[in-house]
């Protein structure tokens, strides 16, 4: 089981940051939200083979809370946003895909140094892909100041967010339940309150380009 | 009670979905409010000699520092509740029915958050709690539905969000070291008061990454510069009362957890870690600050700019980190919540009679509205730090506090960014207040002007005599001193 185990965190650790960097090239915004969905499985399996070698229930609760909410409920409102319309997509990143792509191979080198003092601090094999973790996160920031439709920054919202949840199930197979819980009704309900105020966007100004929004300044 | 003061909001907020928005639906709303301050002062009377609340199985944790906190919460909540009463009903801050039960069930929703970010006993929770803030915020500050409106609560509910989150990665750091502080990894916590006696054997390399995380996320929610970008938007669009809170209570209320995660530092850093931290991030807002104060044309955007400056102050003062410093700064976080929710109602007042809060559309206001002009000429009194009011007593006292850790230079620095402050306050304050006029026929109701008069009045007090605090700020100082 061991060898196992250790062969499926490695290859979906590894899943949840390549698909945050496809992120990075994808422009259809319903694309987007695929690779979401694709990401939090992967996410939902990291938290699952960590549950089931450490007899962790809480660990599992929030597997499930993970498979319920990341690759279920979330990706399938914003694909409801994304269906309103179609054929929506990205117009020319603010930086064209090789330089993101060469900019998040450094972002994950930087992952590499600063997690470097985390596997000092505790020699084992899941500690040693906490950076991933940490890069995934540092992509989903790239991904959220390069793009400009309203959508594609909300993926790099969640994207960040995954990221931040791998790092802890690699580190410490997940903070208290209660934190787990919280945190993830405050993801849905983040996701919600979007999805609202894009629908009160649309309704009102005909479209969510988020070029339009430059009215507040000084 | 602490379980009774987390409950009214709650209540309130639940009621406030099924009863018709009209005068029960205000006085439900004011009556939580006080509820909540009448609380605050009971947890502050059973805390001020040191003593430690638990309830709610341990999730609950009061001491002096949070007693403070939710009696600034409470008076707050109190004056914008109040202040709130007639746009319970259908309004032109509320042209809907349902809009206007909408708004009045998410302030107390918005001011519960606040409440279990300050009762909490664990890091984890108070994130929870501090980013729940920003989901009931949201709606509230897009409320006008205008198109600047829906601009900012989009800039808010993202750039607070994404910032935050950098909070949370820095918790999981902090959580890993403590799992690995000597004790087994099940004594892996968030629970603030056991990490503070685990701290001397956190490890330092991964609790300095972890701590900058957490203070750089909280630094966005309060508003300190380099993340403070939504601030000016999310604080000058949300309907009067809302920046009241805003602005007066939830910025102080990230404050808080930074104090907390500081009291932590300390003992596993040394002190200079997070103080050169703060430093940077403080100045860095007095400097934005001033900048922006003195080319501003918009009443709630300055208003919006000096709460920045005034989280600077904050900043500098935690980072002196003595006992005298924090009691100041505490002071400093009531006389600003005052303070700051008197003006941003009057301004609420000013943009209802005059329909603009651009600073150059009005003018002559002690003559056109005196009642008005008089309370805002005050309140701009008070926000530049003229004695009696009590954030005069407080920056003095923070700069004294901050001249005995060394850090003249630092007070040197504030006090050239304060020249600056003071010049744009007076100027706008000129702008809006002198000049001939006669009286306009539609005077503010004495009834709104009643809470800002309230606020004002109070801040004066404490700034003359600060005896009903002083045990309760020396109490909540020496928790984290």
């Amino acid at each position: 089981m061991s060898g196992l185990g250790d062969g499926l965190i490695d290859l979906a650790a590894v899943a949840v940051l390549a698909v945050a960097v496809a992120g990075l090239w994808r422009r259809d915004v319903r694309a987007l939200v695929g690779l979401l969905r694709l990401q939090g499985w992967a996410l939902a399996l990291v938290a699952a083979v960590a549950a089931v070698r450490g007899r962790d229930v809480g660990l599992g609760v929030t597997a499930a809370l993970v498979l319920v909410v990341k690759a279920g409920v979330v990706p399938v409102l914003l694909g409801r946003v994304a269906r309103r319309d179609p054929g929506a997509r990205e117009g020319a990143p603010l930086i064209n895909v090789p330089a993101s792509l060469v900019i998040a191979a450094a972002l994950v080198a930087l992952a590499v140094v600063v997690g470097a003092p985390l596997h000092a601090l505790d020699p084992t094999a899941s500690t040693a892909l906490a950076p991933l973790g940490l890069a995934t996160v540092l992509t989903g920031y790239l991904l959220l100041v390069t793009r400009r439709r309203a959508l594609s920054q909300v993926v790099g919202l969640l994207v960040i967010d995954n990221g931040i949840a791998l790092t802890t199930f690699l580190l410490t197979s997940g903070v208290p339940l209660i934190v787990e819980l919280g945190g993830t009704l405050d993801v849905l309900l983040v996701v919600v309150v979007i999805r609202a105020l894009l629908g009160t966007m649309r309704a009102r100004f005909g479209g969510i380009d988020l070029d339009g929004l430059s009215e507040l300044r000084d | 009670m602490a379980v009774l003061v987390l409950l009214a909001p709650v209540v309130a907020a639940l009621l406030l979905v099924v009863v018709r928005p009209g005068a029960l639906a205000a006085a439900i709303s004011v009556a939580a409010a006080l509820v909540v301050l009448a609380g605050g002062v009971a947890l502050g009377v059973t805390t001020h000699g040191g003593r430690v609340v638990h309830a709610l199985g341990g999730l609950v944790r009061v001491d002096a520092l949070s007693a403070v906190m939710v009696i600034v919460i409470g008076t707050v909540a109190t004056l914008a509740t109040a202040a709130m009463g007639h746009a319970l009903g259908p309004t032109p801050d509320a042209p809907s029915r349902r809009l206007a039960r909408q708004y009045g069930a998410l302030v107390q929703v918005f001011v519960a958050a606040m409440l279990g970010a300050v009762l909490a006993a664990n890091l984890g929770v108070v994130w929870v709690m501090v980013e729940a803030t920003t989901i009931a915020t949201t709606f509230l500050v897009g409320h006008a539905r205008t198109r600047p409106a829906i601009e900012a609560s989009w800039k808010y509910v993202v750039l607070c969000s994404v910032g935050i989150a950098l909070a949370f990665l820095g918790l999981v750091l902090l959580y890993f070291a403590s799992a690995h502080a000597g004790a087994g990894p099940s004594a892996a916590t968030l629970d603030w008061a056991s990490l503070r006696s685990l701290a001397v054997h956190l490890d330092p390399r991964v609790t300095r990454l972890g701590v900058a995380l957490v203070i750089l996320g909280f630094g966005t929610k309060v508003g300190l510069a380099p993340l403070q970008s939504w601030l000016p938007d999310a604080h000058s669009q949300a309907p009067a009362p809302v920046s009241a809170l805003m602005s007066g209570v939830l910025l102080t209320v990230a404050l808080y957890a930074i104090v907390r995660v500081k009291a932590i530092a300390d003992v596993a850093l040394g002190v200079g870690f997070v103080r050169a931290l703060l430093l940077t991030l403080g100045l860095l807002s007095l400097g934005v600050a001033a900048v922006m104060m003195i080319a501003q044309r918009d009443l709630k955007r300055l208003l919006a700019y000096s709460s920045i400056e005034h989280m600077g102050l904050l900043a500098l003062a935690v980072a002196a980190g003595s006992p005298l410093a924090v009691s100041a700064a505490l002071l400093h976080v009531v006389g600003h919540g005052l303070a700051k929710s008197a003006l941003f109602l009057g301004a609420g007042e000013v943009h209802h009679a005059e329909s603009s809060t651009r600073i150059a559309d009005i003018g002559a206001l002690l003559r056109r509205r005196p009642a008005l002009g008089g309370v805002l000429g005050a309140g701009l009194a008070a926000l530049a730090g003229f004695p009696p009011f009590s954030l005069f007593a407080s920056e003095l006292a923070m700069f004294r506090a901050e001249v005995d850790a060394g850090l003249a230079w630092a007070v040197a620095l504030a006090l050239l960014a304060l020249v600056v402050v003071v010049t744009a306050l007076v100027r706008a304050a000129r702008q809006l207040l002198l000049g001939p006029g006669e009286p306009a026929a539609d005077q503010a109701p004495a009834r709104a002007l009643a809470p800002m008069v309230a606020a004002l009045a109070a801040s004066a007090v404490l700034g003359v005599v600060a005896w009903p605090l002083a045990s309760l700020l020396h109490a909540a100082a020496g928790v984290v001193g």
